[in-house]
């Protein structure tokens, strides 16, 4: 059991839980992610990590409710079962910072994706990097956190497809238009959101990395759920990612395979409603 | 009866358990155990103890059951493995003790598995502890991986007053007994009764670290007498054609993973198991066989399909036996080449070619070619790749240990390239065997044991 000392809606649809796990903390870098399972009997289910305070040994996951798990894991109030991390590869700025002193890196957030962002910019600025910062959602009820990004970047840029905060289309809208700005840049959303990005940076040349979120069991290589296309090539996301080369993944088929259990998922979320009713 | 004949365990009725995920194998009872010990000839060289990889005395154990003292049998099996009930139940002692057995000349050899399993069971009712043990002795190992070599290398050592810290990645202990083994082959009481009786011997167990990534093979070097890495072979392979992404298309891993650790096989189970009409597992080994046969229990029609022949299957005999009983159909010589699918990426069939064996080469081996012009499609809305599994070393991130060309971590005899660090199982093997993984725990442990003194 792994005390939790906060679980709070912080948006129409958003929670953020922060759970004491000094032993993930210890060795974390941003990039990396965790497995949390909510009961013991409850899935397994990947998240990102948001946020790391070392005095408190706490770390902080923020996620949507989704289904019947992450619906469950809402509900939780002073301890989850199991939190296991942090597993993956961190991610590669944040891991050599100093390979990239020279070079101007722009990040593009889409809607929850601004989570596992935060801790690189704040990482980052920490070391003394300028980080910039598009963030974009449907609508500007749904850009969580704003306070805390904007604390960490250099400059920030907002996008909402309604046009009710900042500027109105998609994030590439904003990252187009000043793209030549940049070296490197890091997506991280939905599918299709990183992959409207990678076919804008392609057509630019601006090298891109994305945070792939493929279905995941065990996330220490064990199942092979996680599979993604890489280069043409098979990769598993939890121990050969979740970050790879953006112009080299294939989203089509990463998006096909995130409803593998969507019938069997929904049918788990009625079966949950019913019997809460 | 002339005593040429074994007391055959009584199983589950075939058509009941392949709806159910209960043991198939039922145990014996105390008076079968008996008479299954009298057929014992009690050899003066006793050639079963050189079959068994963990060198169990084991005509001692079994003239014990005769004399109706159980106790003493379960003690003279703890002198050799700390988990007897999980031996008697996945050793393949046909190849092993029992293939060494006088006995089996003439007849059945002795059901030495059967008897070990039946001590261990009685063991776990009546709450016997082992009596070997010794005295804190102050020093301290660590061991990375919590499956039958590590959990084999922690019993010796507690045995021998260490303390022992086994790191799991996963939020239940016992490795592949735990997330592969299926239920109705191995309850997986049976494995936290094992489990339960190492932590009475003072084992400790973190779950939920990923050594490698929480905390490094460096470290637990660092702040330990001894480190033994038994991280396993949790990789799993796919064939690289066409289709494989495919949803539908699954690794045996994810499937049991589902099963097994999450439980998937309940009705009420949180973690869901894809459903599908009709299954092909492709492979022949014991993987394949645990796949498919839980396949069948939760309604599937379940196929194995292998390239080679019924003589070529790898699992064991009596697992092919009973998937047969229970309705699995084989379709040999067969080998899938492509993965059909629709415009959402389901799978909808194979295209798979006939093989054939070619006359056996000068090292006594057939190779195995497609026919030209024999392919075919077969319909079947889920695959599952039973094709063997790698290493996985993520724990050994960060580390210079040595590694062969095999990708398998080097040793000679248990010691790997770094000090005061050992490995066994399938990180140094490659997929073989719980019983070999055991094995190398336990020599491990002595040869740490050996080291440290």
């Amino acid at each position: 059991m792994y005390k939790v000392i906060k679980n709070e809606q912080i948006s129409s649809n958003s929670f953020l839980m922060e759970v004491i796990a000094p032993i993930i903390l210890k060795r974390f870098i941003p990039g990396q992610f965790v497995i949390v399972m909510a009961k013991e009997d409850s899935e397994r289910i990947p998240l990102t990590i948001y946020d790391y305070d070392h005095k408190k040994g706490t770390i902080s996951l923020i996620y949507q409710i989704v289904g019947a798990s992450t619906e469950e894991l809402s509900t939780i109030k002073n301890e989850i079962f199991a939190i296991v991390g942090p597993l993956g590869n961190p991610n590669e700025i944040c891991k050599n910072p100093e390979n990239y002193k020279d070079k101007k890196i722009v990040y593009v957030a889409g809607g929850v994706g601004i989570a596992p962002i935060y801790p690189q910019v704040k990482y980052l600025k920490e070391r003394g990097y300028n980080i910039d910062v598009i963030y974009g959602a449907r609508k500007a009820n749904l850009l969580i956190i704003r306070d805390k990004i904007e604390q960490v970047v250099h400059k920030i840029s907002y996008a909402t497809d309604d046009g009710s905060f900042g500027t109105k289309g998609f994030v590439t809208d904003v990252l187009e238009k000043k793209i030549n700005n940049y070296d490197i840049c890091i997506a991280i959303g939905p599918v299709i959101m990183m992959k409207n990005v990678c076919d804008l940076t392609k057509k630019y040349k601006l090298r891109t990395i994305v945070s792939m979120n493929p279905l995941m069991v065990d996330g220490s290589g064990m199942c092979g759920a996680c599979r993604c296309e890489v280069e043409g090539k098979p990769k598993f996301a939890c121990i050969h990612g979740p970050e790879f080369d953006g112009h080299k993944v294939n989203f089509e088929l990463a998006l096909k395979r995130m409803n593998i259990y969507k019938e069997e998922e929904q049918e788990k979320w009625a079966q949950m409603k019913k019997k809460n009713s | 009866m002339n005593g040429n004949d074994k007391i055959k365990m009584r199983t589950q009725d075939p058509n009941k358990r392949n709806k159910n995920f209960d043991e198939v194998e039922l145990g014996y009872s105390e008076e079968e155990a008996t008479k299954e010990a009298e057929r014992c000839l009690h050899c003066k060289v006793p050639k079963c103890v050189e079959g068994c990889p963990v060198n169990i005395m084991i005509p001692d154990f079994i003239a014990a059951i005769k004399e109706h003292n159980i106790k003493k049998a379960y003690d003279i099996l703890s002198e050799s493995t700390s988990l007897p009930a999980v031996c008697g139940r996945v050793c393949p002692q046909e190849k092993q003790c029992e293939a060494k057995c006088i006995r089996g000349i003439k007849g059945d050899s002795i059901a030495i598995g059967s008897l070990e399993r039946y001590v261990a069971d009685e063991a776990i009712k009546n709450n016997f502890t082992s009596s070997v043990m010794s005295k804190a002795n102050g020093k301290k190992v660590a061991i990375i991986g919590s499956g039958p070599s590590g959990l084999s290398c922690a019993g010796d050592l507690a045995k021998a007053g260490y303390k022992v810290v086994i790191y799991e990645v996963l939020h239940k202990a016992g490795g592949v007994l735990t997330y592969g083994i299926p239920e109705f082959r191995l309850p997986k009481k049976i494995v936290e009764e094992q489990i339960n009786s190492l932590k009475k011997l003072g084992v400790e167990i973190n779950l939920n670290v990923p050594v490698g990534n929480a905390i490094t093979l460096d470290e637990l070097q660092k702040e330990n007498d001894a480190v033994f890495i038994g991280t396993g072979a949790g990789l799993p392979k796919f064939m690289g054609i066409e289709g494989e992404d495919a949803s539908g298309v699954f690794s045996a891993n994810e499937i049991l993973t589902r099963i097994n650790l999450m439980g998937g096989y309940q009705k009420d189970s949180k973690t869901p198991i894809k459903h599908a009409k009709k299954a092909y597992v492709i492979g022949g080994g014991n993987v394949a066989m645990d796949a498919v046969r839980s396949l069948k229990r939760l309604g599937i029609e379940a196929h194995i399909m292998y390239r080679r022949g019924e003589e070529e299957l790898p699992a064991r005999k009596m697992e092919v036996e009973h998937a047969k009983e229970e309705g699995i159909q084989f379709d040999l010589l067969k080998n899938p080449i492509k993965i059909l699918v629709d415009d959402d990426n389901n799978v909808t069939g194979m295209e798979v070619v006939d093989m054939e064996l070619s006359e056996p080469g000068e090292d006594g081996r057939r190779n195995v070619n497609a026919i030209k012009g024999s392919n075919h499609n077969v319909e079947c809305d889920m695959v599952v790749m039973a094709l063997g599994t790698g290493p996985n070393h993520e724990a050994l991130k960060e580390s210079n240990i040595k590694i062969t060309d095999r990708n398998l971590i080097y040793v000679d005899g248990t010691k790997t390239s770094l000090d005061n660090v050992f490995a066994g199982g399938d990180a140094v093997t490659g997929a073989a065997t719980v019983i070999l993984a055991m094995e190398a725990g336990k020599k491990a442990a002595k040869e740490i044991i050996t080291m440290l003194n």
